[in-house]
């Protein structure tokens, strides 16, 4: 019998305890962290293998890997938290891709001082995320900087998916006379998390719309199979996101205004802000591009969804050496839809 | 969106086209200017060129706060962040406006001075009230629409006693710059600039009322419509414009009626007139010095003008030759006359002012109408 007696490890204080810089350093705390939140959290048979990689089994095809780094204030929002953003916005990578979304990792950047309570939060939030979407988390990693030098918690998250044989999705696939289709409303995430900013305080019942749309393109990609292209509007919403297809095309485009989906009360506070709905963010919402042939039933199939109830044709791709994507204004007239100038501002007057 | 979709109505713009093209003379063109850029940000986005008869021809004005503000203004801000280490705070489509030494104020950020961006001046009076060990000025700037707001935290700073707020003060006057357009050479001798009427101001004259326009209605024998921001108000002022000069009339009529009055707003005046004074004289791009053209703050509140706090020096810094801004903001050339309009400027990179706001009629023109410049094929 042993005359040492075992260690008495306090559990972390997951209700006050605040991060250190110790989580980081490669010692028992960091361990202890590990093991009773993200180990717990994410359980799953590759995380468990508690190495320094998981050994995954062969996927059975081609495939698709993306990476997403996501920096978000505030962390919590209406609609969900940097957790869930963290997984859905990965999963879309892939998902668009062509690919099922197979397996995901996490790293963490933590800044010192940063409460546990909200860490466990959003790592809870990331977990229920990844199990509803049926993609584990299955390797991370973990540093901790010092005060200043983080904002609370970077996510950066990576995933691999495996696509159907013979599928070859692309952003330079789109021909003169192909359709364009929307999943659904623009605008409610950037419009979501602006509203909630602290020095912009008015009040709004708009949630972001951040959402895992693997299920949408598979449905999608089974219906139609000659589906040219799938794009997530992020960053820089709906208007970027054409201009990168049409530049990388080769072609022109032109939108209806008039079929654009977008919530009054999205309308209403991108109009009070000076914002248009055309350049703010969307995290749960695709751009699909199909030949005109398929475009009907391509459309039923979103409507089908529940991702895509509000689903709408949106646009033609057309012949144009300048890779303008124009629009018919519901007013009547035509404007060009540029890529988005640096960030977008408000207007004074 | 209530009571938004329907200034916005495609339908009844047609209608309104329809009539304009009717009522428009055989052989004659109505040169019309819109003095803000809030008219011109309206006709650029919603294409109304497009539903306009040839006859009507839209002559961008001056009225972008952000494209008048000369870059000596801005350098002065940039000194104020970067020498003084104060706080700047400032409504946000100044940030990109080109500075010397090929800065901006979001350059100057990006090189650690401290300028924030807000969306009231109110922002920048609880910024000062939050970090009471730094110097925090609001960089003031805009027509009279954004004048009250900066006298009313003026006078809310007096009343809090706060020691660490000052103001810079950049506010311009919309009738000083109309007259002077109307007095210079290219529209009064040369006649570079036809200039048969005017949209007048929106959101300017909620402020001023429409009275202050009967001035060149009748000296200049020039018609004024006050129209406001929607597509709709627009397409009516221009139908309003076209009948007055059929019927050889040179009046100051308001579209605007749900919002401007021919007083304006009594309150906001008498707080602007106790908080601020004339300028002898006041540099704008493109203009060059205007006569009583923008305001300074009074002696009485001289503890919250930044200029005096920090004794401001404003030097005159020409713009690049290249650039032709000068002659856009008075209406004598359009965007597409200028050699580096969508080369060397662009919205990206702007080199002139008015590639940066996209109140700006050149932003306005290469964001949302340069398709027009060259034929687009069909599918």
């Amino acid at each position: 019998m042993s005359t040492i007696k075992r260690d008495y490890v306090r559990p972390v204080d997951f209700k006050h305890g605040r991060i250190d810089m110790t989580h980081g350093s490669g010692g028992r705390a960091m361990a202890q962290l590990i093991e009773e939140l993200f180990a717990r959290a994410f359980d799953n048979e590759f995380l468990a293998q508690g190495n320094d990689g998981a050994l995954l089994p062969p996927p059975g095809g081609r495939l698709v890997m993306a990476t997403d780094s996501h920096v978000i204030t505030p962390l919590f929002f209406a609609g969900g938290d940097i957790g869930s953003l963290a997984v859905h916005g990965t999963i879309n990578d892939v998902a668009v891709s062509g690919a099922r979304p197979l397996y995901l990792s996490a790293g963490f950047i933590l800044e010192e001082g940063f409460p546990l309570a909200d860490l466990k939060r959003i790592v809870e939030s990331m977990a229920a995320a990844a199990r509803a979407a049926g993609v584990p988390i299955v390797t991370g990693d973990t540093k901790v900087v010092e005060k200043g030098k983080g904002d609370g918690v970077f996510i950066t998250t990576t995933g691999v998916g495996v696509v159907p044989e013979g599928l070859r999705l692309s952003g330079a696939n789109a021909r003169p006379g192909d359709a364009i289709l929307l999943s659904g409303t623009i605008g409610d995430h950037g419009v979501a998390i602006m509203s909630q900013r602290e020095n912009l305080s008015f009040e709004t019942t708009i949630q972001s719309d951040s959402a895992a749309l693997h299920t949408l393109t598979a449905a999608m990609l089974e219906a139609v199979p000659t589906i040219r292209c799938l794009r997530d509007p992020t960053r820089g919403g709906l208007a970027t996101t054409l201009n990168e297809i049409a530049r990388q095309s080769g072609v022109g485009m032109m939108l209806r205004e008039a079929d654009i989906p977008v919530r009054p009360e999205v309308d209403a506070a991108c109009e009070f802000l000076g914002l248009d709905p055309l350049y703010v963010a969307n995290e749960g919402k695709l751009v699909a591009i199909c030949p005109p042939e398929s475009a009907a039933a391509l459309l039923a199939v979103m409507r089908a969804h529940p991702l895509g109830t509000a689903a709408a044709l949106i646009g033609s791709v057309h012949a144009d050496e300048h890779h303008f994507v124009q629009m018919e204004t519901a007013f009547g007239g035509r404007r060009v839809v540029d890529w988005l100038t640096g960030e977008q501002l408000p207007r004074i007057c | 969106m209530k009571y938004i979709a329907e200034y916005r109505d495609g339908t009844l713009a047609r209608d309104i086209a329809d009539r304009i093209a009717a009522e428009a003379r055989p052989g004659r063109t109505y040169s019309l200017m819109e003095f803000c850029g809030g008219h011109t940000h309206a006709i650029s986005r919603y294409g109304l060129k497009d539903l306009l008869p040839p006859a009507i021809n839209m002559v961008h004005g001056p009225g972008c706060p952000v494209c008048v503000l000369p870059i000596g203004r801005i350098d002065n801000a940039i000194e104020l962040a970067m020498q003084h280490g104060a706080i700047v705070c400032t409504y946000a489509d100044t940030m990109r406006v080109p500075a010397s030494g090929g800065l901006s104020l979001m350059k100057a950020k990006a090189r650690g001075a401290d300028i924030r961006m807000v969306y009231s001046a109110a922002d920048a009076l609880r910024i000062a009230q939050e970090n009471p060990e730094r110097q925090v000025v609001f960089f003031a700037i805009g027509f009279e629409t954004t004048t009250p707001p900066t006298a009313l935290v003026i006078k809310g700073a007096q009343a809090a006693g706060l020691k660490n707020f000052s103001v810079f003060c950049n506010h311009v006057l919309t009738p000083a710059a109309i007259t002077h357009i109307l007095e210079s050479p290219e529209v009064r001798e040369l006649g570079l600039v036809p200039l048969d009427g005017f949209i007048g101001p929106a959101h300017v004259s909620t402020i001023i009322g429409s009275q202050p326009y009967e001035y060149f209605a009748e000296e200049y024998a020039k018609p004024v419509v006050i129209a406001g921001f929607e597509p709709l108000d627009v397409m009516q002022a221009i139908l309003m414009l076209v009948r007055q000069l059929n019927e050889g009339r040179a009046e100051v009529e308001n579209e605007f009626t749900r919002a401007v009055t021919p007083e304006g707003n009594a309150k906001a005046k008498t707080l602007v007139a106790d908080v601020f004074e004339l300028r002898k004289t006041f540099e704008w791009r493109g203009l060059g010095e205007v006569p009583y053209s923008a305001l300074k703050i009074k002696a009485a509140y001289a503890d919250y003008d930044a200029e005096a706090r920090f004794g401001i020096r404003y030097q005159s810094v020409p713009d690049n030759k290249a650039c032709e801004c000068g002659a856009i903001l008075r209406g004598v050339k359009k965007p597409t006359d200028c050699k580096v309009f969508g080369t060397v400027c662009t919205p990206e990179n702007p080199l002139g002012s008015c590639m940066v706001s996209s109140e700006g009629a050149c932003a306005a023109h290469y964001t949302y109408g340069r398709f027009k410049d060259v034929p687009v094929k069909a599918a």
